[in-house]
């Protein structure tokens, strides 16, 4: 358990464009052990969602499993949530968008759930460029089975019992890049500051918004020998800028200097704002992105921030040509032909 | 030498090369009887693989309406010499051979006991025709214009089927008909015809159609108001999925702005097949997949989640033969058990099993209704023979009236009515079947946590173990509600009364076990039939077992399924039922099932004859 939270809220919290406080955005008191990257990247998400004045309910967060899939009740509470089967939630999600076009979709995964498991449906869900966001709380290790190397742990990178992991790491980031993930984003739990703003241009993202954030296991990653545990991390990142994501309804601010920034328009208007550390990325080039990862990664560094991001992207339901109705909501009269059409039917079939 | 006379009554079989575009003049053939007014069933029986290898076609006529296969084959269309020598000894004595005579017969494969009639079909092509293609396409409608003058087809029948087959495109109709009318010269020419075995118009068939259960199961889905279809592509079960596209793409797009009002995903495996359909039915679609045996053993864990989750889950399997890849292209009904406790810990699935391809049509729209009305998982057990095979089926049917069952879900009203707390899991009703809201519904009331974790009657997690078990009461509480809304047995009585025999049978086993019935009223043996159409057992099920001495059961597959599946759910011995099993890849035959019943019956089988006398003597 991280946080106790008081029964009591001051009457004049903050409210956002909707009328919500911040206490409308969050769910049950977390499980997890204390410290635990995890909750840190649900607070995010709690942040971001209301900041951009979500409506909850219009949110469907979907998980695998893993206690970074259980995460989504700790935030949301008022949003439907579905915990599948492990590794399994990217085709679950994909129905759940299917059939309803008009929520958006939080998906919450663990390395093990993605990069092992659940490669398969990871792969395919980014092919398909549905429309969600899918973040992967990426600790290098099996949590909630305590412990074991997961198939993103750095070659040499030891865990709890102290065994260096002999394998080279499946980068996600990169993976998704390769693929034709329309968004790609790397983060650390630690850093709430790029991490919101992260979030907030994911879910505004229309197609596959994909997130890596680096979230330590304190109980089973978290020692010297480990490269995603908290030391390593903070003594390694790099970011490629920071990130500031401006919603529509908002004025653009405009208080960064010009020249070294990239402004990228979401399909709603919104903008993101990235100021550059690295001058060497082009937010639109995959192969800029792939590059930059290798080289950080050579350096011994681990570089975040927003990696790519296409803004013409299209996602499932426009490259099906699915009815702008959601298809839940279609009723017999659109659906059901009629007798007279069986008639037809069973007259072309004697 | 004798000779088989039969007018309307015979078993004709085609031994084809796959690949050699015969499927469609056996389809002809098929259809012309139809259309002469006399039931026909005709069977595929196919390689899997793709060119080269044997693949027959088998039609019965039979003017009395029997569809099964009846074992045997009077007439025998040797195409294929890979299997030239099997095929010959297939047929029955007094039975006819018809074979190309371009190149003298092997002697050595010679029979003195049947009749060979010789129509050299690969000289007659190459006089006719100077392509090679066309050599060997219009060789298939020569042999059926030649089977025309054997069996006293009507020609204008068949050349009526030319045109149907070739509207749109005139210019093949004429090259056709002429194929059709060298086979029927040269026959007519050279063979006294008819000859012993012929076709008579009757008007036996009525309104009924011809259809495959797969198109028929499509249709279904359409009109039963599916949306969203994901799968995998597998045999025999694929045919579903692209009836389902076809006729979205006739039927389902929006005519203003050329929408689709319906998505289907052909998904990585089965594994996302069934987690789309489990996702897509959560947020309030109806949802569908299809598949065949090794697709249910991947998608078990998925199945378990959707039951112990309360998810309707549609899921049309066409059983094949397995285990494993078994043989894909041959029929069998052995997914019953998988299928009825499909996943780990303690789960059970409402299953229905259809008969005709009206039943696939029907058990395929109720299956949303069903799946909605349970919120559980629903799986229709067809199998290749019915799913892939065109079937003389009554027309299908639907009352426009007809309003989709949606089930117990809060809307925003009743969410915004509500001064209680929601609960998910709560048994309101006392019929085991709890409320569910789609997400979206309402701004703060009525969001749940969907898991395949244990939870309370709010879907709060919880490790209690008194609550897991008294949601896992209520879930057989739910099953017990299933039993009174799935399908309810067919029952046939030989007498008023009732028979002292009977028989249980399901599926596919329908045609052959109602012939098996009739041949053995003939020689005075009196047989009640049950038929089951759906899982959980409906209590007629007991009452039938109980009231009859003797009880057989007809089963598909080596390992009695039903009859386990019987055993388990109906408190009744393993000795009470006497196992009918056919397992060979091809569909059980009427010979078999009145054999199997005479042979025990008789006495000369070491099974027990009657189950009270037995339970007495074990006293
Ligand atoms: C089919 C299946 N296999 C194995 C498991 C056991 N299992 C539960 S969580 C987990 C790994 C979770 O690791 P990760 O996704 O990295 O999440 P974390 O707990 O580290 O956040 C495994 C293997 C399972 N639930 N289902
Ligand atoms: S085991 Fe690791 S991943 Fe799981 S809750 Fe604890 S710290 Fe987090």
């Amino acid at each position: 358990m991280t946080y106790i939270r008081p029964a009591f809220r001051h009457p004049e919290l903050p409210r956002n464009d909707l009328g919500f406080t911040r206490k409308d955005y969050e769910g049950a008191i977390s499980t997890l052990c204390a410290g635990c990257g995890h909750d840190s990247i649900s607070a995010a998400i709690v942040q971001a969602c209301f900041e951009l004045s979500i409506a909850p309910h219009k949110v469907a967060k979907l998980s695998g499993i893993g206690c970074s899939s259980k995460t989504p009740t700790y935030f949301l509470g008022n949003s439907h949530g579905f915990n599948s089967v492990h590794g399994r939630m990217p085709s679950v999600a994909t129905g759940a968008n299917l059939a309803n076009r008009d929520l958006i979709y939080v998906g919450v995964s663990g390395d093990g759930d993605t990069a092992s498991i659940g490669m398969g449906q990871f792969t395919h869900v980014v092919r398909r460029n549905l429309n969600m966001m899918y973040v992967v709380e990426n600790n290098g290790c099996y949590g909630l089975t305590k412990g074991q190397d997961s198939a993103t742990a750095d070659i040499g990178s030891a865990s709890k019992k102290g065994e260096p992991n002999p394998f080279e790491p499946i980068d996600l980031a990169s993976i998704a890049l390769q693929l034709g993930a329309t968004f790609v984003a790397r983060s650390f739990s630690g850093d709430r500051d790029q991490l919101v703003p992260l979030i907030k241009a994911a879910i505004s993202h229309r197609g596959f918004a994909f997130i890596d954030v680096i979230s330590p296991c304190v109980t089973f990653n978290n020692n010297p020998k480990s490269t995603k545990g908290y030391e390593h991390v903070r003594d390694h990142l790099a970011a490629t800028g920071t990130v500031d994501y401006v919603p529509f309804k908002h004025e653009i601010s405009t208080e960064y200097e010009q020249g070294q920034s990239k402004e990228v328009t979401l399909h709603d208007g919104s903008v993101v704002h990235l100021h550059k550390a690295d001058p060497e990325l082009n937010l639109n080039s995959r192969r800029s992105a792939l590059r930059l990862i290798k080289d950080y990664k050579a350096k011994d560094q681990i570089l975040t921030g927003l990696l790519f991001m296409d803004e013409d992207s299209q996602d499932l339901h426009e490259i099906l040509g699915t009815s702008k109705t959601p298809l839940r909501d279609l009723g017999a009269a659109e659906l059901c032909p009629g007798q007279k059409v069986l008639d037809k039917l069973n007259e072309s079939l004697r | 030498m004798k000779r088989i006379e039969a007018v309307n009554d015979f078993v004709i079989k085609f031994a084809n090369v796959n690949g050699t575009g015969s499927a469609s003049a056996n389809n002809m053939f098929a259809k012309s009887l139809f259309r002469m007014g006399l039931p026909i069933s005709p069977k595929n029986i196919f390689p899997s693989n793709i060119q080269g290898l044997p693949t027959w076609y088998e039609v019965r006529v039979n003017e009395k309406g029997y569809l099964g296969r009846r074992g045997g084959v009077d007439m025998m269309v040797c195409m294929n010499p890979q299997s030239m020598a099997k095929d010959i000894q297939e047929v029955e004595p007094g039975g006819y051979f018809l074979y190309d005579s371009s190149k003298p017969l092997d002697l050595r494969l010679m029979r003195s006991d049947i009749h060979f009639i010789g129509v050299p079909l690969k000289d007659l092509c190459q006089r006719e025709y100077s392509d090679a293609r066309q050599q060997q396409l219009f060789r298939n409608i020569i042999y059926v214009g030649a089977l025309s003058a054997l069996l006293d087809i009507e020609f204008d029948v068949l050349t009526g089927l030319v045109s149907d087959q070739f509207r749109g495109k005139e210019k093949l109709i004429t090259p056709n008909v002429r194929a059709l009318e060298i086979g029927y010269h040269y026959a007519a020419e050279h063979y006294q015809c008819p000859i012993g075995i012929r076709v008579e118009r009757r008007d036996a068939v009525g309104d009924q159609i011809l259809i495959d259960g797969n198109t028929a199961a499509s249709l279904g889905a359409i009109y039963g108001g599916a949306t969203v279809a994901a799968w995998y592509p597998i045999t025999p079960s694929t045919s579903v999925v692209d009836g389902f596209d076809k006729y979205c793409k006739r039927l389902r797009i929006d005519p203003g702005s050329g929408n689709k009002n319906y998505a289907i995903v052909q998904a990585e495996d089965e594994l996302a097949a069934i987690g789309m359909v489990i996702g897509a039915s959560w947020n309030g679609a109806r949802a569908f997949t299809a598949t065949s045996g090794p697709g249910i053993s991947l998608m078990s864990e998925f199945l378990g989640l959707a039951y112990f989750a309360e998810i309707p889950t549609v899921l049309i399997d066409v059983q094949r033969a397995g285990p494993s890849t078994g043989m894909p292209t041959r029929t069998q009904q052995s997914d019953v058990l998988a299928c009825a406790y499909a996943s780990h810990g303690d789960t059970k699935h409402v299953l229905l099993f259809p008969a005709t391809p009206r039943e696939c049509f029907e058990m395929t729209a109720e299956a949303f209704d069903l799946a909605e009305t349970l919120q559980t998982p629903v799986i229709m057990l067809s199998d290749l023979d019915l799913g892939m095979n065109d079937t003389m089926s009554p027309p299908l049917v639907w009352d426009d009236k007809r309003e989709y069952q949606r089930g117990k879900v809060f809307n925003e009203q009743q969410l915004e009515a509500m001064s209680e707390r929601f609960g998910r899991y709560l048994d309101i009703d006392d019929d085991g079947i709890p409320y569910r809201t789609y997400p979206g519904t309402h701004p703060n009331k009525g969001a749940f946590f969907t898991r395949g974790t244990s939870r309370d009657e709010y879907a709060v997690y919880t490790e209690d173990g008194d609550a897991y078990e008294k949601n896992m009461q209520r879930l057989l509480k739910k099953w017990d509600t299933a039993k009174n809304l799935v399908p309810t047995p067919e029952l046939i009585e030989a007498a008023k009364g009732g028979a002292k025999v009977g028989v249980i049978h399901f599926g596919t086993s329908r045609n052959a076990t109602l012939e098996a019935v009739d041949s053995l009223a003939a020689q005075g043996i009196a047989v009640d039939t049950l038929r089951v159409r759906g899982f959980p057992f409906h209590k007629s099920v007991d009452a039938f077992i109980e009231q009859h001495d003797t009880v057989f059961v007809v089963d598909q597959n080596r390992d009695a399924q039903m009859r386990t599946l019987l055993v388990n759910e109906c408190l009744v011995s393993p000795r009470d039922l006497i196992s009918i099993l056919n397992y060979n890849g091809t569909p059980i035959s009427a010979r078999k099932i009145y054999e199997e019943i005479t042979m025990v019956l008789r006495g000369d089988n070491v099974r027990p004859l009657h189950k009270k006398k037995i339970a007495k003597e074990s006293v």
